[in-house]
């Protein structure tokens, strides 16, 4: 997918101009509160109207002031995943998922009731009133309502802000699973860059009203590094775990990961934070650490007062961040080795 | 025991005729405003929101009075738009029911308002960007959200219309058997020196329905905060 955007927009004393052209099918909107993140979206999806400027979709322009040209909202075939699921309180499980749905003309119509069912695991929900659902039901349904008015791309605003910890990475697997398999291309709009590097590859950073930046997550997460009170987060999908002496043993890249904060289930996701992960010269005898990695120096960064080492562990890659007079103790330039020490109890279980 | 003349039953008839024409009348008009109040930022907001509320703080003699001056063989509407069209309003039950309307139509557009209101926003946007112009959002989304404003907000203006008096006498007179509705049959049996007892019973009669109406309204009020 290919969104060009050229727009300016005054609300008041908040001003917001955006001129970008991005291509992708897993697109970020990164940016604090009040940012003008919100605005961007409600003037792609018509909700807001720009004051000048163009909005182009995969060649198709939805908005050109000098033309005069506005597809109204209903025709845009923008579908919108909001913070709240606004599930219609009047209308049935069944009922709200088919609103969007009955609304798409027939030539759209690609995604069917029961296709979905499957995927957001809804199907016992049906006709059920939309007051008895439970916060993640009540999003999947409201994930599914959106997905099935089969719209050419994807606005996800905050959609998971509202949601607790275990719920979000739960929909972050609903929303990826759900676009990969109806191949619809989507922006989520996001202030953790922790979500932000779970659902895309490509983000358009928005400061102050306007776009400061366009580059990769990858990028974005390791600029941010310096800044950020936790450092980088490496983010780990592990599987297969097994139970050695009350931790439970991943396997990763050429040997396995102790994490005391694993659970019998088959798949999970963790995060480390580069500020806990030891960096040794040589092998130590003993110690309380109960991940011991050899790996070698893929990369440094400088990262405000610090360094940033991008690790190379047996085909895996890690991120550590060091003090600059330990980097030069350590004398850490690409290619040296090393040892890197983790507790066991640094990885902090995401899902 | 008292016994309505036939004359009494026409007024107890006219009454409810006079208050469900005007109500259903108002009904969509109260419920455009209504909307146009709660989802629209336009020039005049205040103005329009001055004059519809007007007639709630104004005597309703004023009211019927300036209806007169408007509808009359000499008014601007009458004169221009009723005589070529060969209608007559003055002085008819059709008067008593624009009076009626025009009185109780404040209170029609507050309780719809106040329904609207309680709609949140993100519904609107929601089913809008799923596909539905401003016309379907309105019939599958704000209508059934609002429709127990809606009742309310009839059940209170009809409850007004019942009791109207003021406008009415001016507009449409106080004809027994045409125009006399509940309160000026009342009225002229308040100012006859043996009326006493048919006052009072007429009374009974209206105190009834306003009683009935007023607990419907009650009861749907209450449903409302529930919802909410």
């Amino acid at each position: 997918m290919e969104l060009r955007v050229d727009l300016k927009k005054e609300l008041g004393i908040f001003s917001f101009a955006a001129n970008f052209t991005i291509q992708g099918d897993a697109l970020g909107i990164f940016g604090p509160s009040g940012s003008g993140k919100s605005t961007l979206v409600k003037l792609i999806s018509g909700l807001h109207q720009p004051d000048s400027g163009v909005i182009i979709i995969d060649g198709e322009t939805l908005f050109d002031s000098s033309k005069r040209l506005s597809v109204p909202v209903e025709e845009r075939r923008i579908g919108m995943v909001f913070q709240h699921p606004h599930l219609f309180p009047h209308l049935s499980v069944k009922r709200n998922l088919l609103y969007g749905y009955r609304r798409c003309p027939s030539k759209h119509r690609k995604i069917e009731l029961a296709d979905l069912i499957d995927v957001l695991e809804i199907g016992h929900l049906l006709d059920r009133g939309v007051y008895n659902l439970s916060g993640g039901e009540k999003q999947r349904v409201s994930i599914g309502r959106t997905v099935l008015s089969n719209p050419r791309l994807l606005l996800m605003d905050e959609p998971l802000s509202a949601l607790d910890d275990s719920l979000k990475f739960q929909i972050i697997s609903y929303l990826k699973s759900v676009s990969k398999r109806f191949k619809i291309p989507y922006l989520f709009i996001s202030h953790s860059l922790v979500e932000m590097r779970l659902m895309s590859d490509q983000v358009l950073v928005v400061e102050n009203g306007g776009i400061s930046d366009q580059m990769s997550t990858e990028q974005l997460a390791l600029s941010r590094m310096g800044q950020s009170l936790t450092g980088y987060i490496n983010i780990l999908e592990l599987k297969d775990p097994q139970l050695r002496d009350e931790l439970c043993a991943y396997p990763w890249g050429d040997g396995e990961l102790l994490i005391s904060a694993g659970n019998g289930q088959a798949g999970s996701l963790f995060e480390l934070s580069s500020r806990d992960i030891i960096l040794l010269r040589g092998f130590p005898h003993a110690i309380s650490a109960r991940n011991l990695l050899k790996c070698t120096v893929a990369d440094t960064f400088p990262s405000g007062r610090r360094l940033g080492v991008k690790l190379d562990c047996g085909g895996e890659h890690l991120v550590a961040e060091v003090t600059l007079p330990a980097a030069r103790e350590l004398m850490i330039e690409k290619g040296s080795e090393l040892y890197a020490a983790v507790k066991a109890s640094s990885f902090r279980r995401m899902v | 025991m008292v016994s309505f003349t036939p004359a009494d039953y026409s007024a107890i008839y006219l009454s409810m005729k006079v208050a469900v024409t005007a109500t259903l009348l108002s009904l969509p008009v109260g419920f455009a405003l209504a909307w146009l109040m709660t989802f629209r930022q336009f020039r005049g907001k205040v103005v329009l929101d001055v004059l519809i509320n007007l007639p709630l703080t104004l005597p309703p003699v004023v009211v019927g009075y300036l209806l007169l001056l408007l509808l009359g063989q000499k008014g601007w509407i009458g004169q221009h738009l009723l005589q070529p069209l060969g209608i007559k309003l003055i002085f008819t039950w059709k008067a008593a029911v624009i009076a009626t309307a025009v009185v109780g139509f404040p209170l029609l557009v507050r309780a719809i308002r106040i329904g609207l209101e309680g709609i949140d926003e993100g519904l609107i946007q929601a089913s809008r960007t799923l596909g539905a112009g401003t016309f379907d959002t309105v019939m599958t989304v704000v209508l059934p959200l609002s429709f127990r404003g809606i009742l309310a907000g009839s059940a209170l203006m009809f409850a007004r219309g019942l009791g109207e008096f003021g406008a009415t006498i001016i507009v449409a007179g106080n004809m027994p058997g045409v125009t006399q509705t509940i309160p000026l049959a009342i009225y002229e049996y308040a100012s006859s020196p043996s009326g006493d007892i048919m006052a009072l019973a007429l009374c009974l009669v209206s105190i009834s329905l306003s009683v009935i109406i007023l607990l419907f309204h009650e009861f749907l009020s209450r449903r409302l905060v529930k919802v909410d």
